[in-house]
């Protein structure tokens, strides 16, 4: 009797009990299922703190000033400023690691739109900030570098700003905004950006020129900076050799001895993002052995089944038995019948999988992740759960003693 | 091929229940010749399940020798066994022993389906045989679409449709009425070369033997040959 022929007796008898066939391989459904919905919500996960990192912009570096410290009580980095103009023309300049620097100085502070007002964080920026950041503007004309030579009174607009000042949809450019009671010119609104890994809401802010902020809101700084530096490290790789590099550039300006502390600090976001990235795959590998178990479980619902059916059907082994089927053929009869269940039941699940993946995709806005490999792993695994959960049931169904199988009733 | 199909030398089956030991068959000879329509009786305890068990090689002999059609299959492994009754033995039960919710031709099949035949083959094979027993125009249906008598007529299609060379009825009339049991047992005395030994403790149904053997607690009591009862052709009229 040939493969064939077998699968076709296997076939023929899970067909004569629909049901009973349908809620075993059910088993399968649902473990094959959950693995490819999980999997496919960790990678979603994963990849949206990927596209998280990538909306901070990529291959970062955060040059902060040092802390102030008056009578013993250290303030902290950022409290004192200890940047100068020229520590970012060096960077810029100097540090052969680095593609691109831009200050961000910065202020919190009220906004007063005609009819409106909205505390929010004020930035100082040069155009290359924007390219750093990788942010488009979505309304009027970027920031060039006239405006920032002119030290003209203009100002950018994060969207939520925008919403706040001008109501949502609303055209403001060329309206006036005023900060600190100065009127400035809205000549741009942002792109959306979304939230930061911490939640911080990057389109609640506004941007104005460097030369401008310098002038007007923090005036008799002098040299130093009044915020940080965001230095952009040409390749990926070279963050870690960059921050060395920028580091040891600004020890030597700085004219640090050794021993001595560094007066500023440098944030790696390549380092942020793999932990947080590593987090994310610890999700992912959570759901998906949650969901291997669940696999397993739907095993022992087959191997359960398959002991009941040989049971049941003892009287038909013993008849099989009695008109020549040998052991081994009875063997094969119920082992092909627990494949087919399992194999059947993977290829369901693999179908009920795509779809709960694609619904929670749409649901939680992240891209549709389903990896091919963990779809043969999942179908490929569903059939060793078959064989592996069949055998005991099939071996026990070949070693029936035939005589005793016919008297069963 | 000559001599006998079935040559049994001196078997012996014993059963071990715990620490008793239980002696079912103590040395049986026994030979039947080709042809022959040989009936075994004795009453329940006798031994002749034993024996109908170890002829139709479902179970082994403890001691002796047993040479089915020339071969020595007293000491074959289970699955040597089992290709054995797939070539040489058809059974008939007294259950009918079909398989349910399968159709009568697919039943017939069965055997042929172990052996190895292809499809198509197995399917007119099969339609034949049906036909043989009068079933020609049944083979789709299924046995609780068929009377008592239809269902041991699929049964006995089932064990002819191998050519066996020797068919092993036990108790073939045991769940039907006197008048169905006759027209079983006319077509299985009707087939012509067959060689058949028939279990039964019903008197009625070993008048239809050539050869009735009586066992007694294991042995061979009597082996008689007699003239068959066969129906008087006129009452077919009626």
């Amino acid at each position: 009797m040939g493969p064939l022929q077998t699968s076709r007796l296997a076939l023929r008898a899970l067909l004569r009990n629909k049901l009973r066939s349908f809620l075993t391989a059910l088993g399968i459904i649902i473990g094959v299922a959950a693995v490819i919905a999980m999997v496919a919500i960790g990678e979603g996960a994963r990849t949206q703190v990927e596209e998280t990192f990538a909306a901070m912009g990529t291959n970062l570096l955060i040059v902060m000033p040092g802390s102030s410290s008056s009578g013993g009580a250290r303030g902290g980095f950022g409290t004192q400023p200890t940047l100068t103009w020229d520590d970012l023309k060096a960077i810029q300049t100097e540090a052969s690691l680095v593609s691109a620097a831009a200050p961000a100085l910065r202020l919190s502070g009220q906004v007063q739109s005609e009819e409106q007002n909205w505390g929010t964080s004020i930035q100082g920026t040069t155009p290359t900030y924007f390219e750093i950041r990788r942010w488009q503007t979505a309304l009027g004309a970027p920031m060039s570098d006239s405006d920032l030579d002119s030290g003209a009174k203009v100002m950018w607009l994060g969207a939520t700003v925008a919403e706040k000042l001008f109501g949502p949809g609303a055209d403001p450019i060329g309206q006036s905004v005023r900060l600190k009671g100065v009127p400035f010119v809205v000549a741009g609104v942002l792109a959306r950006k979304g939230q930061s890994p911490m939640g911080q809401d990057y389109d609640d802010t506004v941007f104005i020129p460097s030369s401008t902020f310098k002038a007007r809101l923090s005036p008799g700084l002098g040299n130093f900076l009044s915020g940080v530096i965001f230095v952009q490290v040409r390749s990926g790789e070279d963050t870690a050799r960059a921050q060395r590099q920028v580091s040891s550039l600004l020890r030597d300006r700085h004219r640090l001895g050794q021993g001595a502390e560094d007066d500023f600090s440098i944030r790696n976001l390549a380092e942020v993002a793999s932990a947080q990235q590593e987090g994310a795959n610890t999700l992912s590998a959570l759901l998906a052995s949650i969901a291997a178990v669940s696999l397993l479980v739907g095993g022992i619902g087959i191997m359960n089944i398959m002991l009941v059916s040989v049971t049941e059907r003892t009287r038909e082994i013993g008849i099989r038995m009695a008109v020549g089927a040998t052991p081994g053929q009875i063997l094969a009869q119920f082992l092909v019948e627990a494949l087919v269940l399992a194999i059947v039941g993977g290829l369901v699940g693999v179908g009920l999988g795509l779809f709960a993946a694609q619904q929670l995709s749409v649901q939680f806005g992240w891209p549709l992740l389903v990896r091919a490999d963990i779809v043969a792993l999942a179908t490929g695994f569903s059939g060793v759960v078959g064989v592996g959960f069949g055998l005991y049931p099939a071996l026990k169904a070949s070693r029936m003693d035939p005589i005793t199988a016919l008297r069963f009733e | 091929m000559a001599g006998p199909v079935v040559a049994l030398e001196g078997i012996t089956r014993v059963f071990s229940l715990g620490d008793v030991e239980v002696h079912a068959l103590r040395g049986v000879t026994l030979q039947v010749a080709r042809g022959e329509f040989v009936a075994i009786m004795g009453s329940s305890g006798s031994g002749k399940s034993t024996l109908m068990n170890v002829v139709g090689c479902l179970d082994r002999p403890t001691a002796g020798r047993y040479l089915l059609d020339g071969v020595d299959v007293s000491r074959q492994s289970r699955a040597e066994l089992a290709r054995t009754r797939n070539k040489t033995i058809g059974f008939v039960f007294q259950s009918f022993n079909l398989l349910s919710r399968t159709s009568a031709l697919e039943n017939v099949e069965l055997p042929l389906l172990y052996a190895g035949v292809g499809t198509r083959q197995r399917r007119a094979r099969a339609a034949e045989a049906l036909t043989r027993v009068g079933l020609g125009d049944r083979l789709e249906h299924l046995p609780n679409q068929l009377s008592g008598g239809q269902q041991q007529r699929v049964a006995i299609a089932r064990a002819l449709v191998t050519n066996p060379s020797l068919l092993l009825a036990d108790e073939p009339t045991g769940a039907l009425d006197t008048r169905t049991s006759e027209e079983v047992m006319s077509l299985l005395t009707g087939l012509r070369d067959l060689t058949v030994v028939l279990v039964t403790h019903e008197h009625d149904v070993a008048a239809w033997a050539q050869r009735v053997v009586t066992l007694r607690d294991g042995q061979i009591l009597s082996d008689t040959q007699q003239t068959p009862f066969r129906l008087d052709p006129n009452r077919h009229e009626a």
